[in-house]
C-alpha cells in the first residue's frame, strides 16, 4: 500500500489526500514498535491459538463426554469412563503397542535406506546431478497417497508381482502387518532422506579428507566423523516418519489385512460407531506418545534441524 | 405412586412396540426403548416444484446411473423426468449411514433396520407422508408399518426391499462346496488366512445365529438380543474366527478385488458383490446356508433437515415404482418391495428365487436391528447388551 502510493505521480489533489493518512499511520507505527509487532503477529497467533491449540483443547474436553448408546447424541457430562475403558481393556494396550512398534520399525527401515542414499547424493554424486537426485526423491510425493497405497495392494495381492519375487503365489508377505510396515516405509522415505541429505551437505569435505589423511578407514570415518554430525538430522527425519506412521489408518486399511492400529480405532469410533468422545479419548494416546518422543529428542538438538 | 405406575406402564408399552417384530401385525402402539418418544417433526404436507437436485446416502448398487454397467440404469430416466440431479454417497455400514445423516447434508437414506430406529429417535429423519408417494399402495403389506420403519402407526419411510447376507466362496478352491456357516467358524479351517468377514459390530449377530442353531443350550432366541453369557459366547466364537481371517471388509470394491485375486476365498457377502465378482470372471458362488442368515429390510427415509424435500419425495416414489424397483432388486439381489415389480424383472423367476412373497421364508432371515438393553426377544428378567457394547466388543474381536 505504502509503496504503491509512493509510485503514483504526485501533484494531483486526490493523491495528496490519499497519501496523507497512510503517511501519518506509518509514521505513527514507526514510533510505536509494540503496536507494529502486535499488528504483524495477531493473525498467525490467532491461527495458532484457535485452530491449533483450540482443537487440541476441544479434543481433551470431549474425551470426557459420552454418547447415548441408542440415539448417538453426545451427553455433555464430564466423566472418566472413556479413559477407564481404555486403561482396563487389554485390547487398547495391545493396539497402542502395535502402533508404536510399526512406527519404530518404519523409522528404522527408513533410516537404514536413507543413510547411504543421502550420503551418495551429498558426497559422491556430481554436484550437477544432485539437483536431479533430489527431484527424483521428491517425485513420488506428487502422486496421491491413495494411488500409491492401492498400487501396493495390487503389488502385494495373491499371485501379484511381490509374490512372484518370493517364488510364486502365496509366498510373499500378503496383506498384514509386514505389508503395512513395508508400504509405510515406502511412503515416508522422502521425509527421512531430505533432512539427512541437508545435514550431510553441511558436513565439509575437508573433514572426511582429514580423517583419511590421519589413517582412518571408511567405517571409522563414518562412526567418528559423519555419524556425530548427522544424528540430529536423522532424529529430525524420524520425527516425521514416526509421527506419520503413528497416525496412519488408510494404508493399514488397504494392505493391513485384519490389522488394527490406533488410527483405525479412532476412525472406527468416529465413522462407524459415531462415538466421538471415545475417539477423542483414544486420540490422546498418540498425542502423549509424541509429546514424550519430542521431549526426549529435544535434548539432542534435533529440533533445530527441522 | 400413581405417576410411577403410569411410567412403568408406558415403558412396558415401549418394550412391546420394540419386541413386536416378526408377528406380522400392523403396528402395536408405543414408542422407543424406555418410553422415549421420537422428536416431533412435521411431515411434508404437499408436493411442490423440484429443487433441481437430491443428495442420497445409499448402499452400493442402490443408485445406478449406468456408470457401473451401461445396462444397469434407473437414474438417468428419473433425472430426465423430474429435473432432479442425483448426487449419491455410497456407505459401507449402517453406522456410516447414521453418521452421514447426522451431518444434515443429505436428503434421503436407504436405512436398514439397525439404523432406522436410531435415526428416528435421534430426530434425524422426518415422518413420511405416504399419500405423496403414489407407488406406496402397491408395496407388500408385510413390509408396511413395521417396527423398524414406523412409530405409533406413523410411517417414517418407504420400504425398498429385503434380502439375506450370503456365504460366498471360490468354486476352484473351496471343495466340497460349503452348506453351513460352520465353514467360516471352523478354527481348523483349511482356508486359514483366506476367510473374510463383514467389518461391522452387527456381524456379531452372524455368530449368534450360528450358536443359536449349534449350541441350543445357550438359549439364543433372537441374534440381536444377547444376555451376558450369550454375548460372551458369540464374542469368543469370533475371537477364534479372527485367527483364520485374512481381512475384514466393509468396502465392497475391496471384497470384489480380494475374491478375484484369491486373497479371500470364503466369507460373508451380498448378492450384488457376487454379481460384480462374477462379472469380473472370478469363479465365485454365493449361497444361503442351512442355518438361515442375517439380512436386511431397507427403508428409504427422508432427512429432518432436507434441503430438497420435493426431489427427495420424487426419488422415493421413483425407486419403488415397479420398473425401478424390479431393476434395483435384480441388480442387488434382493426381494422387491413393490408387488407389481415382480412382473417387470428381466428374469421372470426373480421374485420366486428371492421369495418376494414368501413371508415364511423371511421368518428364517433375521433382519438387522439395533440391539438395545431391553431384550428384543421379550425377556424381562435379564438385560441385553446394547449396541455400544457390541461396538466395543467388535474392537476386542479384531484385537
Amino acid at each position: 500500500m505504502a509503496t504503491s502510493t509512493l509510485d503514483r505521480p504526485t501533484g494531483t489533489a486526490t493523491a495528496e489526500v490519499a497519501r496523507g493518512p497512510v503517511r501519518r499511520l506509518s509514521a505513527w507505527l514507526h514510533r510505536h514498535a509494540g503496536v507494529r509487532l502486535a499488528a504483524l503477529l495477531v493473525a498467525p497467533l490467532f491461527w495458532l491459538v484457535v485452530a491449533y491449540l483450540g482443537a487440541l483443547a476441544v479434543l481433551f474436553v470431549s474425551a470426557l463426554w459420552t454418547v447415548n448408546g441408542f440415539t448417538g447424541e453426545v451427553v455433555r457430562q464430564p466423566t472418566l469412563a472413556n479413559f477407564r475403558t481404555i486403561l482396563s481393556d487389554e485390547v487398547y494396550r495391545t493396539v497402542a503397542l502395535r502402533s508404536v512398534g510399526v512406527a519404530a520399525a518404519v523409522t528404522v527401515i527408513d533410516t537404514l535406506i536413507a543413510l547411504p542414499m543421502a550420503f551418495y547424493m551429498a558426497k559422491v554424486a556430481r554436484p550437477r546431478h544432485r539437483r536431479w537426485l533430489v527431484v527424483a526423491i521428491l517425485t513420488p510425493l506428487w502422486a496421491s497417497y491413495l494411488v500409491k497405497a492401492y498400487a501396493w495392494r495390487v503389488l502385494l495381492a495373491n499371485g501379484g508381482p511381490v509374490d512372484w519375487l518370493f517364488g510364486g503365489p502365496g509366498h510373499g508377505p500378503g496383506y498384514g502387518l509386514t505389508a503395512t510396515v513395508l508400504v509405510l516405509a515406502y511412503l515416508w522415505l522422502p521425509y527421512m532422506i531430505l533432512p539427512v541429505y541437508a545435514g550431510l551437505e553441511r558436513l565439509p569435505d575437508s573433514l572426511l579428507e582429514a580423517s583419511a589423511d590421519l589413517g582412518a578407514r571408511a567405517g571409522r570415518t563414518f562412526r567418528k566423523v559423519v555419524l556425530p554430525v548427522i544424528v540430529p538430522s536423522v532424529i529430525a527425519g524420524s520425527i516425521f516418519t514416526f509421527s506419520l506412521s503413528l497416525g496412519d489408518y488408510i494404508t493399514v486399511q488397504i494392505v493391513g489385512g485384519k490389522t488394527q492400529l490406533m488410527g483405525n480405532l479412532v476412525y472406527a469410533n468416529i465413522g462407524a460407531a459415531n462415538n466421538l468422545p471415545f475417539a477423542a479419548a483414544l486420540a490422546t494416546i498418540p498425542v502423549l506418545i509424541m509429546v514424550v518422543y519430542l521431549v526426549a529428542v529435544r535434548r539432542s538438538g534435533a529440533l533445530e534441524e527441522l | 405412586m400413581r405417576t410411577g405406575r403410569t411410567l412403568t406402564a408406558l415403558a412396558a408399552v415401549g418394550l412391546l412396540a420394540l419386541t413386536g417384530c416378526g408377528d406380522g401385525g400392523t403396528n402395536a402402539g408405543g414408542s422407543g426403548p424406555g418410553g422415549i418418544k421420537p422428536p416431533n417433526i412435521d411431515e411434508l404436507a404437499s408436493l411442490g416444484a423440484g429443487e433441481g437436485q437430491v443428495n442420497i446416502v445409499a448402499w452400493a448398487g442402490y443408485v445406478e446411473d449406468g456408470s457401473t454397467d451401461p445396462k444397469v440404469d434407473w437414474v438417468t430416466d428419473f433425472v430426465k423426468q423430474t429435473g432432479c440431479k442425483v448426487n449419491v454417497k455410497v456407505a459401507g455400514t449402517s453406522d456410516e449411514m447414521v453418521t452421514l445423516m447426522k451431518t444434515g447434508e443429505y436428503d434421503v437414506v436407504s436405512a436398514s433396520g439397525d439404523a432406522s430406529l436410531r435415526l428416528i429417535y435421534g430426530g434425524d429423519v422426518a415422518p413420511v407422508n405416504t399419500d405423496l408417494v403414489t407407488n406406496y399402495q402397491d408395496v407388500f403389506d408385510g413390509l408396511k408399518l413395521k417396527q423398524w420403519n414406523s412409530v405409533d402407526g406413523v410411517a417414517y419411510g418407504i420400504p425398498h426391499g429385503r434380502g439375506a447376507n450370503l456365504l460366498m466362496y471360490r468354486t476352484d478352491v473351496v471343495k466340497p462346496a460349503p452348506t453351513s456357516w460352520g465353514a467360516v467358524f471352523d478354527a481348523n479351517s483349511p482356508y486359514q488366512g483366506k476367510i473374510t468377514a463383514y467389518d461391522s459390530p452387527i456381524y456379531l449377530a452372524d455368530a449368534a445365529l450360528y450358536l443359536m442353531k449349534h449350541q441350543p443350550e445357550l438359549g439364543i432366541k433372537n441374534p440381536y438380543a444377547l444376555d451376558d453369557k450369550q454375548f460372551d459366547a458369540a464374542v469368543n466364537l469370533l475371537k477364534k474366527q479372527n485367527e483364520t481371517i485374512g481381512e475384514y471388509w466393509s468396502d465392497y470394491t475391496k471384497e470384489v478385488q480380494a475374491f478375484k485375486t484369491g486373497d479371500s476365498v470364503l466369507g460373508t457377502t451380498w448378492q450384488v458383490i457376487a454379481n460384480l465378482a462374477q462379472a469380473d470372471k472370478a469363479p465365485v458362488e454365493a449361497i444361503l446356508p442351512e442355518e438361515g442368515a442375517t439380512g436386511w429390510s431397507d427403508t428409504w427415509m427422508i432427512s429432518a433437515k432436507s434441503k430438497h424435500p420435493n426431489c427427495a419425495y420424487r426419488w422415493m416414489d421413483h425407486i419403488i415404482s415397479p420398473k425401478a424397483n424390479a431393476a434395483v432388486a435384480e441388480w442387488f439381489g434382493e426381494a422387491p418391495a413393490n408387488r407389481l415389480a415382480c412382473a417387470q424383472t428381466a428374469d421372470k423367476n426373480h421374485c420366486a428365487t428371492f421369495h418376494a412373497e414368501d413371508e415364511a421364508y423371511f421368518e428364517k432371515v433375521w433382519f438387522w436391528s439395533t440391539p438395545v438393553a431391553q431384550c428384543l426377544d421379550g425377556r424381562k428378567d435379564v438385560t441385553c447388551k446394547d449396541y455400544a457394547a457390541w461396538t466395543q466388543a467388535w474392537t476386542t474381536v479384531k484385537g
